[in-house]
């Protein structure tokens, strides 16, 4: 392939180091997490977590070694096979912690419900790319997106994933507003969407109606899943101003957290690192969607715009609901702290996203 | 300002543009709600929470749900749970833990230096941590620790309910034994409520039936104080007990077994011939699965697995033997179904038969002379089966054979189940990729060769002879109640299959069975208290070549093993059993001996049963 020069002068240097300033924070919380204080070191996960940010490396600089108008083309050859591995995860799926979301490929257990958050963005960016009517789109507009995104989340609620269903919904309706709905319309859509909430409340699994029961009242059930919620308000909380110091927190060490290294990540490292840890890596992310959102502003057409659009929703959802969800403004659902959380999958998704991001910004200034 | 001159050159998508000005808005709301969030957390109530971590003595106790009892036919108790205790010992709770722990020496007469040697061996673990210093205290040292309490601070007593095996050894394989759950098993069963420590069946029926036996953990959560001590209870979920489980055995046939098996490496197993019950199966060695739930040792462990002569294996449904002579019973059905013996022509039997260029010797060096259908089975004749195998052909014989439950998986509700092996041609061709040979359904007559069965398969296989064609589901769960005696679920005889046969062919198999108990090779089988019916087998280990020699002259692993399939009583058939002696030698020797000592005693308790109906119904009489 031949390699412009331009590229290499308009290579996007911001976004690769804020992705390895979260990876680095991430392999040192997980190193933490991951710490046996019996045996005075930690286990394999902050090693793996290294090996899949290689694999990273190469989703993000494969996202933007190619024209990204290319993407228009293999939109939906992409999400038919996410539709696929995700029918797969349910046959041959490998189950854990009481769902089915991971396929052995031998070396590597693939959770396709992360990239499969990739492919909503990718079929929306190509089905809105071309320019809006005067008025905005219609409700009838949106069958088709429609059509296509149901069966994804429909996959992943039956695994069941509640987290990763409750991300592409809203990556949905975000791409759906961003590409130019009408306000009318989106009301009547909200209108369906708080009559289906008790439809949808019958479809939930016991567990996941036990998260929601035990967020509106935290005392409900103390022994079990209003436990953890308890359990790491106090790790932040009491990590305070400038936290309790790497390898010191004290909710992590005696297992009162769960799920550790992934998805209560961040109670590990806010009980280490305190408000001014919590600052510093929340105030990353901000700069990283900011400057992504200025990217949106500055793309040059549609499509590019749609895809930065997109990619940084994710990453801004993610960041939202797992930090919400951690310090108990809201209910526990399964939602990866966005490069940070352990977890192969997830940060090759996630880092496949942020090259795809680079790629529109690097072609903004070629013609 | 460089930068909207770039957007006005390009003018990519106004719309986006100006919605995504909203979008700043909104990332800075969220952001600032987040960052709230955080400041209400760790700055206005920092200090709470901080409190609460620090003395973090809110503490979770588990305690796991009773196990439920495993019962016998009669309600004889097999299995039940007793209490006892635990101490331990948790080092943070005490400021001079090596004070604290000679003074328990002292109240408990221990040794100082042993108790000081445990806590130095396991103090590289987080202080947190507990150590076991005592499983299964005894009553006085929980005494002396509850009355010290106050001086003994971090030192506590956990009860823990104890799985405990009335008969020992006795029905060891079938019962099995528990074991604190292993990594793998964590993995899989913690969304059911199980935790580190826990213990959860390992083999037999404390596995198959976990489900049913474990019961549900409940838990406490318990605020402590500094000294570890428990202040109050904050909140309780109480445990549900797990489900008593009722057996079809007999805790007496089942002990009679074991005890005929005589320590000898064997099996025996007990089937009711109306329904697949099984009554008893017995399998030697055995252990002690008492060792298992008092915390086995690991030179104890190692010397259970890496003993040659298996203990752990349960050989009444995981050993896969050649049936040997016993297989001759399939021949004969086959034989006689499939139109091919006369039953009434004789052949004459010279001690070898001869197929294509090879010569197969009869177990009797000379032969047996003129041998007829009836007398064949009764003295059990090699050669009359020989030249019987190539006429039915191996295909026809493996579909007898199958239709009697051999070469498949019986579905017993046990662990881990063999399925034994009967070859047919397109086996061969699917296992070997190579075509039968004529010359191995030779083999194959006399229950060698390919064939393997298990000693289960064969009991049911009897109990099907026996009545007659109905081959049932072996049975070993009749019952699952919960503790307040509702039944839970009931299992019932499940019929397999009804195999047709002519009567003709079931009153000249019965008969010859019969014979060969009352004249022939089964007459060690003979008892004057009850009329049995049964073959003799004696499976080959290795292939004999050249003379006749004597199975004692083999060294020991390589010496026949010993079968005897039977049912009683000869014209009311109620019970079926296989009984196989594992390099035991003759069948008629080793095996019918053993058979006979179950068959007595449950004649014995059968009259022990209609003598106590009948004292109730005299009772009743007279009450009147």
């Amino acid at each position: 392939m031949q390699i412009d020069r331009r590229m290499i002068s308009h290579f996007d240097w911001t976004l690769l180091f804020l992705t390895l300033a979260f990876v680095g924070i991430g392999v040192a919380t997980i190193y933490s997490a991951n710490f046996n204080l019996a045996e005075g070191h930690a286990g394999p996960l902050p090693m793996r977590q290294f090996t899949w940010l290689g694999l990273g490396l190469i989703a993000m600089f494969g996202a933007l070694s190619f024209d990204y108008h290319y993407i228009d083309r293999v939109a939906y050859p992409f999400y038919a096979l996410m539709l696929v591995l995700l029918a797969l995860v349910l046959i041959v799926g490998h189950s854990g912690g009481g769902s089915q979301r991971w396929i052995n490929l031998g070396f590597f257990r693939l959770q396709p419900s992360e990239p499969a958050k990739l492919a909503i963005v990718l079929i929306m960016a190509k089905y809105f790319q071309s320019d809006e009517p005067p008025k905005g789109y219609s409700l009838r507009d949106l069958w088709v997106p429609f059509a296509m995104v149901a069966p994804l989340v429909f996959l992943t609620l039956i695994q069941p994933d509640l987290g990763t269903a409750i991300i592409l919904g809203v990556v949905f309706i975000s791409m759906v507003l961003m590409g130019g709905l009408r306000l009318r319309s989106f009301s009547y859509l909200v209108a369906a969407g708080i009559a289906f909430l008790p439809v949808a409340w019958h479809f939930l699994k016991t567990y996941q109606r036990n998260r929601i029961l035990t967020f509106l009242d935290p005392d409900r059930d103390p022994l079990g899943a209003g436990y953890h919620v308890i359990q790491s308000q106090i790790a932040i909380g009491s990590g305070r101003l400038f936290g309790k110091g790497f390898l010191h927190g004290t909710q992590n060490r005696l297992d009162f957290l769960p799920a550790q290294h992934t998805d209560f990540i961040f109670a590990v490292f806010s009980e280490e690192w305190g408000l001014a840890g919590c600052a510093v890596l929340l105030l990353l992310y901000f700069i990283m969607i900011a400057y992504c959102i200025r990217l949106v502003q500055r793309s040059k057409d549609r499509f590019g715009a749609l895809l930065v659009f997109g990619m940084i929703a994710i990453v801004f959802w993610h960041v939202t609901i797992n930090v919400a969800m951690v310090s108990g403004i809201m209910p526990v659902v399964g939602v990866p702290l966005p490069m940070v959380s352990y977890g192969g999958s997830a940060l090759a998704s996630m880092m496949f996203a942020v090259g795809i991001m680079m790629n529109v910004s690097m072609r903004r200034f070629i013609f | 300002m460089a930068a909207y001159t770039e957007i006005n050159k390009q003018d990519g998508a106004p719309e986006l543009r100006r919605r995504a000005v909203l979008l700043f808005a909104i990332l800075a709301i969220a952001f600032l709600g987040l960052g709230a969030r955080l400041i209400y957390l760790q700055i206005l109530h920092g200090e709470r929470y901080t409190f609460l971590s620090e003395n973090n003595r809110i503490r979770l106790k588990r305690v796991p749900g009773t196990r439920g009892m495993v019962l016998d036919r009669y309600g004889q108790l097999l299995v039940d749970s007793r209490p006892s205790f635990d101490l331990f010992f948790v080092p943070e709770d005490s400021d001079a833990p090596e004070n604290t722990l000679r003074l328990l020496a002292r109240y408990l007469k221990w040794d100082e230096s042993e108790v000081l040697k445990t806590y130095q061996d396991n103090k590289s673990r987080a202080a947190f941590d507990e150590i076991t210093l005592g499983r299964d205290v005894e009553w006085s040292t929980i005494v002396a620790v509850e009355t010290h309490q106050l001086d003994l601070p971090g030192v506590t007593l956990r009860a823990r309910p104890r799985r405990n095996y009335t008969d020992g050894q006795a029905a060891a394989h079938v019962l099995g034994y528990l074991g604190e759950i292993n990594q793998k098993q964590l993995k899989t069963f913690k969304e059911q409520g199980y935790g580190i420590g826990d213990e959860i069946g390992q083999y037999g029926l404390e596995r198959r039936w976990e489900e049913v036996l474990h019961g549900q953990s409940g838990g406490q959560q318990v605020e402590v104080d500094a000294l570890g001590r428990r202040v109050r209870v904050l909140h309780e979920v109480t445990d549900v007990p797990g489900y008593t489980v009722h057996l079809t055995l007999d805790r007496r046939l089942q002990q009679t077994a074991f005890e005929a098996l005589n320590g000898k490496q064997g099996t025996i197993v007990a089937i009711d011939v109306s329904d697949g019950a099984i009554l008893a199966m017995a399998s030697t060695p055995a252990f002690d699965p008492n060792n298992f739930a008092r915390g086995i040792k690991l030179d104890e462990w190692r010397a259970l697995i890496q003993d040659q002569l298996r203990p752990l294996s349960n050989r009444s449904t995981q050993g896969q033997y050649p049936p040997g002579s016993t297989f001759k019973i399939i021949m004969s059905i086959a034989g006689l179904e499939e139109g091919v013996i006369n039953p009434e022509a004789s052949i004459s039997d010279p001690g070898y038969y001869v197929f294509g260029n090879r010569s197969f010797r009869d177990w009797k060096e000379g032969g047996h002379g003129s041998v007829n259908f009836h007398r064949a089975v009764v003295i059990s004749c090699d050669t009359y089966f020989y030249q019987l195998g190539p006429k039915i052909g191996i295909d026809r014989i493996a579909k007898w054979a199958r239709a009697f439950g051999l070469g498949e998986k019986s579905g017993v509700a046990l662990d881990d189940e063999r399925g034994g092996t009967i070859p047919d041609t397109a086996w061969k061709m699917k296992r070997y990729r190579q075509p039968w040979f004529p010359g191995e359904t030779v083999s194959v007559a006399i229950g060698q060769g390919y064939v393997t069965v298990t000693p289960l398969q064969l009991a049911n296989m009897m109990a099907a002879v026996a009545n007659g064609g109905k081959l049932f589901r072996p049975r070993i769960v009749s019952k699952v109640e919960s503790v307040d005696g509702t039944t839970v679920h009931e299992y019932g005889p499940e019929l397999i299959r009804t195999i047709a046969l002519k009567p003709d062919t079931l009153k000249r198999v019965h008969a010859a069975l019969a014979d060969a108990v009352k004249v022939g090779t089964g007459g060690m089988a003979r008892s004057p208290l009850i009329e049995i019916a049964g073959k003799t087998g004696t499976a080959q280990v290795v292939e004999m070549k050249g003379g006749y020699v004597k199975s004692e002259q083999l060294t020991y692993f390589n010496r026949d093993h010993a079968w005897f399939v039977s049912y009683a009583p000869v014209d009311n058939p109620q019970i079926a059993i296989a009984v196989l002696v594992e390099h035991g030698g003759h069948g008629g020797d080793a095996a019918a001996p053993m058979a006979k000592k179950v068959f007595e005693k449950f004649i014995e308790i059968q009259k022990q049963g209609s003598d106590k109906q009948q004292a109730r119904l005299e009772g009743s009489t007279h009450a009147d």
